[in-house]
């Protein structure tokens, strides 16, 4: 692969994820974006393409909006929406353009405000049941179907998800989800930018809320503000920079955006498993790494439920072993495969377009040696990982630097 | 017009014991439950309508205790195998708590009245209650 195939990250930042109460969408978005920039040791002037979401505001065009208040250059901007996976979609998209050759400089940008945003998924039932039975849409449905043929809200869905797991290979139980959930929120307490630092002890988490059995409120992620922005370049531009911009930027060994291919019953509950084992399997390849090699994994835990599936989705274990592997301990930030460190989306938080990049951003602050407390000594490999229900899977495999 | 509807069209109350059905595929088999274009599968747009067998083995549920505004809860929402198709739908007719919701529970299809219109028709939703 010659210097100009490969893609780097120069520069990246998050926002502290939280209540923002005074910050609007494009406030978070440019603290972000101009925060990258100047990690990255480049201006707007330098950047050729940006990609941008938000995906509460989908059609409200982001990345216009951060333009007018951070630099209006004339490049082409691309807002993207992908459920879940949007930060990571926009990452998807700068790199693209960078690697086409299109643009010397691409910058990603996702940003969320979504505190207080309650339960997502539900449509709920805007108004009463019509007058009159009138069968509408595909199904042919004379009344709202969330509540009354299965849940559509976000902590059913995922909880299902994980009994399903349960249902194919045992080991699972209340008790194993909200251990997972322990973790996350025991990380998050050495992660300054987290949503929330605050440790739970498993009675806590299981008497908690009961939201969608077997997730409590603690083993939901937190709906929260944020941002995250990302500078990339190729290895050629990379070559013309400083000593300093070269030992720090990281190196992006591997980026895939996976769809669920048909399998049956993935129409009746989402197959959230076959497109991250397919992505996580593309990545692989590409990096020319396994999973035996990653010294940190960030993946997406919208839901306790969630982060045991994807233990065995990306292969960290065999298949169906997710339990055992859990249960090991591996996973801790002092095992074998250290998962989430930065408290994950139960207890950093969930602003769902910045999510995609905010966790590149943890894998880079460890591959750097940058993340103070809580760092993972000698990390030199990560690898990041996002779903969105629909569905879009984000993998990223994240070298260190070799300079 | 007093008389009766099935919550969804997929629902059959007029032939025989009620029943769910399913488009099937007539190239790859692949079985759906919504108005078709195309098989997402397989892409061929030929499609049959079969009915689905009424009873089956949970494979996945959750018991919801907080949802939208306007849904009653607690409510077990579930994925049915139902002799190999997968069927979305609540449990009912049985205590929505882990001590009587179990994987792989065996559980068959019912149906229950959700309420008359004002012409005087009754929608008739489904679900799977417990077979033994």
């Amino acid at each position: 692969m010659s210097a100009s195939d490969e893609i780097w990250i120069l520069g990246i930042r998050m926002t502290k994820f939280g209540k923002h109460p005074d910050l609007d969408t494009v406030d978070l978005a440019a603290e972000a974006a101009i925060g990258a920039l100047g990690d990255a040791g480049v201006s707007m002037a330098d950047i050729g393409v940006l990609a941008a979401g938000n995906l509460m505001a989908a059609n409200a065009g982001i990345g216009q909006q951060l333009q007018k208040q951070i630099g209006q250059t004339g490049i082409p901007v691309y807002n993207v929406a992908n459920a879940c996976a949007t930060g990571a979609t926009a990452l998807r998209t700068a790199i693209m353009a960078v690697k086409a050759g299109e643009a010397k400089y691409g910058m990603a940008v996702g940003v969320e405000k979504l505190s207080g945003a309650g339960l997502l998924g539900a449509g709920g039932r805007k108004k009463d049941d019509a007058d009159v039975w009138e069968p509408k849409g595909r199904y042919g449905a004379v009344a709202a179907v969330d509540g009354r043929i299965g849940t559509e809200a976000m902590p059913g869905v995922f909880a299902q998800i994980g009994t399903e797991y349960g249902h194919k290979y045992g080991g699972t139980s209340f008790e194993l989800f909200a251990k997972i959930s322990e973790k996350n929120h025991a990380h998050s307490t050495l992660n300054p930018l987290a949503a929330y630092q605050k440790k739970f002890t498993l009675e806590q988490i299981m008497s908690d809320v009961m939201i969608a059995y077997p997730n409590t409120r603690p083993m939901c992620s937190a709906n929260c503000d944020g941002a995250a922005a990302a500078v990339v370049c190729n290895g050629e531009t990379l070559k013309s920079l400083s000593s300093e911009q070269r030992r720090r930027a990281v190196k992006v060994s591997a980026s895939v955006l996976t769809t669920d291919p048909y399998e049956q019953g993935c129409q009746v509950l989402p197959n959230v498993n076959t497109l991250t084992r397919n992505a996580a399997a593309t990545a692989y390849q590409q990096a020319g790494v396994g999973p035996s090699d990653l010294d940190l994994v960030e993946l997406h835990d919208c839901f306790a439920t969630a982060e045991l599936v994807h233990y065995d989705n990306l292969m960290l274990c065999e298949e169906g072993g997710a339990a055992d592997f859990f249960n090991s301990g591996a996973t801790w930030r002092d095992g074998s495969t250290p998962v989430n460190v930065s408290g994950g989306l139960q207890s950093k938080g969930h602003p769902i377009a910045a999510t995609g990049i905010a966790n590149i951003w943890e894998i880079c602050h460890h591959l750097r040696g940058e993340a103070g407390d809580r760092q993972i000594e000698n990390a030199k490999v990560g690898l990041a990982h996002v779903i969105g229900l629909g569905s879009a899977c984000g993998v990223h495999i994240l070298e260190k630097s070799a300079a | 017009m007093a008389g009766q509807i099935p919550l969804v069209d997929y629902l059959v109350l007029d032939d025989g014991d009620p029943h769910l059905i399913a488009q099937e595929c007539t190239s790859c088999g692949a079985r759906f439950f919504d108005r078709r274009n195309a098989c997402a599968g397989c892409f061929a747009t030929g499609f049959k309508t079969v009915p689905v067998a009424t009873e089956g083995t949970v494979r996945a549920f959750t018991i919801v205790t907080f949802a939208a505004p306007g849904i009653p809860t607690p409510f077990v929402a579930s994925v049915v195998d139902c002799d190999g198709t997968q069927v979305r739908a609540n449990l009912i007719n049985v205590d929505p708590d882990p001590d009587h919701v179990r994987d792989g529970m065996k559980v068959r299809l019912a149906t229950y009245p959700m309420g008359t219109d004002s012409e005087g028709t009754a929608a008739i939703g489904f679900g799977f209650e417990p077979a033994e």
